[in-house]
Order: C-alpha cells, then structure tokens, then sequence
C-alpha cells in the first residue's frame, strides 16, 4: 500500500509528471517563441503561472452553472491523467512490470481527461464554453477510433501482446517498433492523435481563442484553472512518454541511455512544437474528415504491414 | 423551429480588439443570423473639428485610426485645397503619396498577421509583424513618429524626405519586397490555409454592389475600382501601376489582394522617389493666407477602401462643417451576407476578412528591469532610442 501510494504521488506519480511536464512545457512555449523571433519565457514560467492561479487568482463560479460538477472536473482531469501516467511510467521506467491488459486500461484512462473537460464545460452553463464541448465531443469521437487502431497496430507487432512490459521487452531485444515501415506509419498517425489529444494548433478549435475565447475553459479561472494546467502539462509528458513505450524502444536508465530518453523524449515533443507553429487551425469538419478518412485509412494500412511483418 | 444560440463576439473579445458587438445567432456551429452593435468608441470628430482650426483638424482626423493615419488628413488636405483653389508642388505631391503607400503596406503587412492571428497561425502572425517593423522605422526617420506623422499641412507637407534619405528608402523597399514573396508563398502555398480561407465567406459582385463595399474588398469581388486610378490626387497620375482584383470574392481573394497589392505600393514609391530625385530639395509647402467661402470634398483610397471627407467653410479659420466617412463602415454591412450560412470558425475570419479598422498602435515607452530595478525608460532616452534607429538606417547607404 505505502509503496503504491508512494508510485501515485511522488514517483514516477503525481509530483515528478507535474514537474517534468512543466519543465516540457516550458520547452514547447521557448521553442514556439523562438520560431516566432520572440524571445520566450524563464525556465520556471509554468511553475510561477501555476502557482499564481491555484494561490494568487480568485475563483469564480458561474452563476448559473452546475457548481459540483464544475469544480470537480479539473480534479478528475488531474487524477485520469496521473492514473494514466503511473501505468504508462512504471514499465517504461522499469520500476515494475506492470500488469496484464495495461495497455488497454491505459487506452481509457488516456480519455478521461478530455472527458472531463467536457463536463465541466457544459456544467458552466456559457454558450461559448457549449460550442466548445460539443466541438470536443466530435474531435474526441474522431480521434480515438485512429489512436485505438494505432493500438491495434502495435498490438500485432509485438506478437498479440496487451502488456506494456511485453511490448517494451519486443522492442528492446527486437528492433525498435517504429524502424520498420508499418511502424513509420503508426507514428506519424500516433502524432497527429497526440496533437488532437493536447487540443494543441491545428486541433485547437475547442479552445480556439480568437473564435470562442477560450471555449471549454473560459468560465474556468483561479484554482480549478490551475488544476486544468497541471493536467496539461501531465499530458504533455505522459503522452510522449507512451509514444516511446508503444514506438520507440523504451528506455533503459543506465549511463548513457538515460541522455537517449531524454532526447527521445524532447524530439517528440519538439516534432509537436513544430506542427504547431507551421500550422494554421482547421475546422472541426475539416478534422473529422481528416482523421476519419486519412489517418484511419494509414492505420489500417499500417496493420495490414504489420500483418505481414513490415 | 430550433432553438438559436447567442454566441456574443464583442464588446471584448479577442477577435475584434476594437469595442464593437458581433452577435452570432446560432444553430449548433452554423451561423442563422448575425447583428451588429458599433458606436462604443464614439469621440465626436466631426463636432470637434468645427471647434478647431485648420491647421489643428489635421492632428485631430489624424487620430481616428491609428493604422491608416494617413488617408484622413489625406482626405482633408484634398477638400480644403479644393476649396482654395490651389495646385501643391510636385515634391510635395511625391511626399504624400510615398506617405501614403507606406501606410497601405504596413497596414496590410498587419492584416495579414492578424488573419493568420485569427487562424491560429500565431507563426505567420509574429513574422508579418516583424517585417512590418522596418518600414514603421522608416516612418521614423521621415516624419519623427511610427504612427500618426503629422505630415500634412494645407498646401503640402510640413516635412521634407530630403535626398539623402532616399537610398535608405530604397533599401528598406527591397526588403519589404523579400519579405513579401515569403510571406506570399506561407499564404499561398500553405494547403491548410487554403482550406480553412477558399469558398470562405464569399462576397459576390453583385453583394459588394448592393452593400457599397470598397477598396480590397470590392476588389477581391471582381469590382475594379480604387479612387487612386478613377479620380486621380496627389502623384498618382504621374506613376505606372495597376489596379489588384481577383474573382473569387472569398477571404483567399481577399489576401491575395492585399498581399499583391502590396507590390504594387513598392512600385509606386520607387517611382515616386526618382521622381523626388529630380525635383527642387525643400520646394513642399504653398503658403496659404486664408481659407475662403465654400465646399470641397476630397476621397483618398486609405487602405481598407475609399476616405471620404466634405468640408464647409464660412471664411473664418475654422471648417463650418466636417463630414467624413470611414471605409470600415460600408465594409462592416457585408457581414449579414458573408457570415450568415457559415460554421463559427468560418464566421470570424469572414468578419477578419473586411480588416475593420483597429486602435491598437500603443507603443511601449518604460522599460524596468527587475534585477536592478532602476532603469526607466524616460522622455529623453526614448527619443535618443528612436535617433539611434534613424542613424542605423541612415548608416548602411
């Protein structure tokens, strides 16, 4: 028990994903602002805007708003996410082996917290903040068919295996997952998933700033707002992390190859940052028509390599 | 019937840093209707301008937009010289009109940023910006000022572009003319923003006709028309260059426009600054003693379309009656065509897409460093700041 809770809230839990993932998250506005000739912020700027809003910032409800649930949504945003994030961390920092069928638990977990920004979106009761869920709803339902059948791909290649550790050990003793031409493929749609997942450019429309201001957070502000940042910034660590897991290799955490994990993970996010900043928004159709047509269609293309051994 | 959605865009919203209200009524996504509220930032110009003299109108129309500063005092040199009866000098006319094409290309460059702003292309945004910073330095060694020159005066111009700030003109020119073809190929080449802008908003020529819309507008409609060519001012009749259209009518056509467009007002200054080449250096002002009884009007094509200003003069030294009439205001009338039918995210660029007419040039003027806490930026520093990048420019001839 103390050793589990000890996984949940220190490590790899809650404290070292909120710090990693700030420090991520740093790394992605510093990238953003140097490709915009800006000169980008302090190292520890997630870490002061966090704490401003969760001690600083008033919180107000809205007043015509389910307030339970409005509060309790960015709690279960933070918990689904470091839930999510213990199971995909533990085998990939070869704590524990995990157990079995994780990577299907892993597969839900990953949604609640985009869920839960639905939820309390529409508890709040503002137009702008509906326009904004039900845009979620349809990019979630879009997505997750292409990131279910990326775990398809991935299922096939490391030999009918629903264990992380087991896919991780393929890998490992193997060639990594993503140096064949099925697993190109399921990385390129894996990443476009994990764009659509962090709500980040040009998936951002439920957010869309300069169309519903904010969308599903606007009613959000203070301490609930700074419980949606950290579950960002967890996202944004444990999402490339189980890219690695699922694509590349892994980690091992010795010697060198603790300086590869860190590449590999700044790489991913790195390639996030860049779609980001090359991009302009698209429209939800335009969305769902992208992933419903042609990241599908490459994931099943993906599969039927994979079946054959490409 | 469904039940309609009001989706608010205004009084403050990060779409419109204007104070103007967009209500959206909607169903789902797609915009049913759309209403219109303006009038929060409403200063009386008109009135105030009956209280001042000539002279003073100048400063005055100068501020009713920050962006196209230069199309009002344009616009009201244009009625009183009608009124007078009186032909400027050639230079002076030179000066103008580089003043003037100047301020359509940093207006433009800045609409482009905005419109890939509004697209979440927050990249395309920071780039247009930086390349509209040279030409808003340029401004400052010309007139003193980044925005609001002050240039204008009755009978011509109160500062002279002396010659040998030419080849720092020219160099800028060039580069704003690099920085264009980038841009024109982030835009042009880039196939999500042709499918997040083609078939966008569509104006057709005959709803352009119908809501009197101009300047890149009208233009992007296939409505050729532009004051600059179809009643000539200032130097226009005396330089070589063509009027922008396109067909489609979408908010694509409208950049295009805009972007092409921008070529063009490089062509014209460079003409204009041979042409300044060749005439008498300080010859930009005609004394005027005294404004008679009268009327004048006077149109100038600002860079979101025609300027147009009537002045009523009774003889004494201040106008007996002003009127203006601002493009953005025709423009605006549009949206009840462009944005109704579309989805939310179509309906906001289409509103982006007429570039009404934005008061955001503040510019910062203290800086305080938190480590040492004691340097602020005063009076004397800012103006030594602002020699510095005058000299910079002037330096590299």
């Amino acid at each position: 028990m103390g050793t589990n809770l000890f996984y949940f809230l220190v490590y790899p839990g809650f404290l070292f994903m909120a710090v990693i993932g700030g420090l991520l998250s740093w790394f992605d506005r510093k990238i953003t602002a140097r490709v915009q000739f800006r000169k980008g912020p302090p190292l520890l700027q997630p870490f002061y805007d966090f704490f401003k809003l969760l001690l600083v910032k008033e919180t107000i409800l809205p007043a015509r708003g389910a307030k339970g649930l409005f509060l309790s949504a960015p709690v279960f945003a933070v918990f689904g996410a470091t839930m999510a994030g213990v199971f995909i961390l533990l085998p990939l920092l070869n704590i524990t082996s995990g157990f079995h069928g994780d990577l299907i638990v892993i597969f839900y977990l990953l949604t609640i917290p985009s869920l839960t920004y639905v939820m309390g979106a529409l508890s709040s009761g503002n137009p702008l903040a509906a326009v904004g869920a039900s845009r979620e709803m349809k990019l979630i339902l879009s997505y997750e068919l292409t990131f279910l059948l990326v775990m398809v791909g991935i299922i096939i290649k490391s030999g009918q295996s629903i264990d992380l550790y087991q896919i991780i050990h393929a890998q490992q003793t193997g060639v990594p997952f993503i140096g064949s031409f099925s697993g190109v493929l399921l990385f390129i749609v894996a990443i476009f998933c994990l764009q659509a997942k962090l709500a980040m450019v040009p998936f951002d429309m439920p957010e869309a700033e300069t169309e519903i201001a904010g969308g599903i957070f606007i009613e959000y502000s203070g301490t609930p707002y700074a419980m949606i940042k950290l579950s960002k910034y967890i996202l944004l660590f444990i999402l490339p992390a189980f890219i690695m897991v699922i694509l590349m290799n892994g980690t091992k955490l010795e010697g060198i190859n603790i300086l590869w994990a860190v590449l590999k993970l700044v790489a991913v996010v790195l390639l996030l940052t860049l779609i980001r900043n090359t991009n302009p928004r698209v429209k939800i159709k335009q969305a769902i028509r992208f992933f419903f047509v042609w990241m599908n269609l490459l994931a099943i293309i993906a599969i039927v390599l994979a079946i054959f051994g490409l | 019937m469904s039940k309609q959605t009001l989706i608010p865009i205004g009084p403050y919203h990060p779409l419109q840093e204007e104070p103007e209200l967009f209500k959206l009524y909607c169903d789902g996504e797609i915009v049913k209707d759309v209403k219109w509220e303006t009038g929060y930032n409403h200063r009386g110009i008109e009135k105030l301008a009956e209280q001042k003299s000539y002279d003073e109108v100048f400063f005055l129309v100068e501020r009713i937009c920050g962006i196209c500063s230069t199309s009002h005092p344009f616009a009201f040199a244009t009625s009183v010289e009608e009124i007078v009866g009186v032909e400027i000098t050639n230079r002076a006319k030179y000066i103008r009109t580089i003043i003037g094409e100047l301020e359509r290309i940093h207006s433009h460059l800045l609409w482009v940023g905005l419109a890939g702003h509004f697209l979440g292309y927050n990249t395309l945004f920071m780039w247009a910006w930086k390349y509209r910073e040279p030409v808003l330095d340029l401004f400052e060694m010309i007139a003193g000022n980044r925005n609001n020159y002050a240039m204008f005066k009755v009978g011509g111009v109160r500062r002279d572009i002396e010659n040998q700030k030419i080849p720092a003109i020219e160099k800028v020119l060039s580069l704003v003319k690099k920085k264009t073809d980038l841009l024109v190929g982030a835009v042009m080449d880039d196939p999500v923003f042709h499918a997040r802008t083609k078939g966008v908003g569509v104006l057709t020529r005959q709803d352009i006709l119908d809501f009197a819309a101009v300047g890149p507008t009208a233009r992007a409609s296939g409505v050729d028309i532009d004051v600059r060519r179809d009643d000539p001012y200032a130097a226009y009749p005396l330089v070589n260059w063509k009027v922008i259209t396109a067909k489609a009518g979408d908010v694509f056509a409208k950049a295009e426009v805009r972007l092409l467009e921008m070529y063009e007002s490089v062509f014209i200054i460079e003409q204009c600054l041979s042409g300044l080449k060749k005439e008498k250096e300080g010859d930009v002002e005609v004394k005027i003693k005294h404004i008679p009884e009268g009327f004048g009007t006077g149109h100038t094509e600002a860079p979101r379309g025609e300027v147009f200003h009537f002045v009523l003069s009774d003889g004494s030294n201040s106008p007996a009656r002003h009127k203006i009439r601002a493009p953005s205001y025709t423009n605006i009338a549009t949206f009840k065509k462009s944005c109704v039918g579309q989805s939310i995210s179509d309906a906001t660029i289409s509103l982006a897409a007429v570039d009404p007419c934005y008061c955001c040039t503040e510019r910062l003027a203290v800086a305080i460093d938190r480590q040492s806490g004691n340097r602020i930026m005063n009076a004397k520093e800012i103006i030594s700041h602002s020699a510095s990048i005058t000299n910079k420019l002037l330096q590299h001839e």
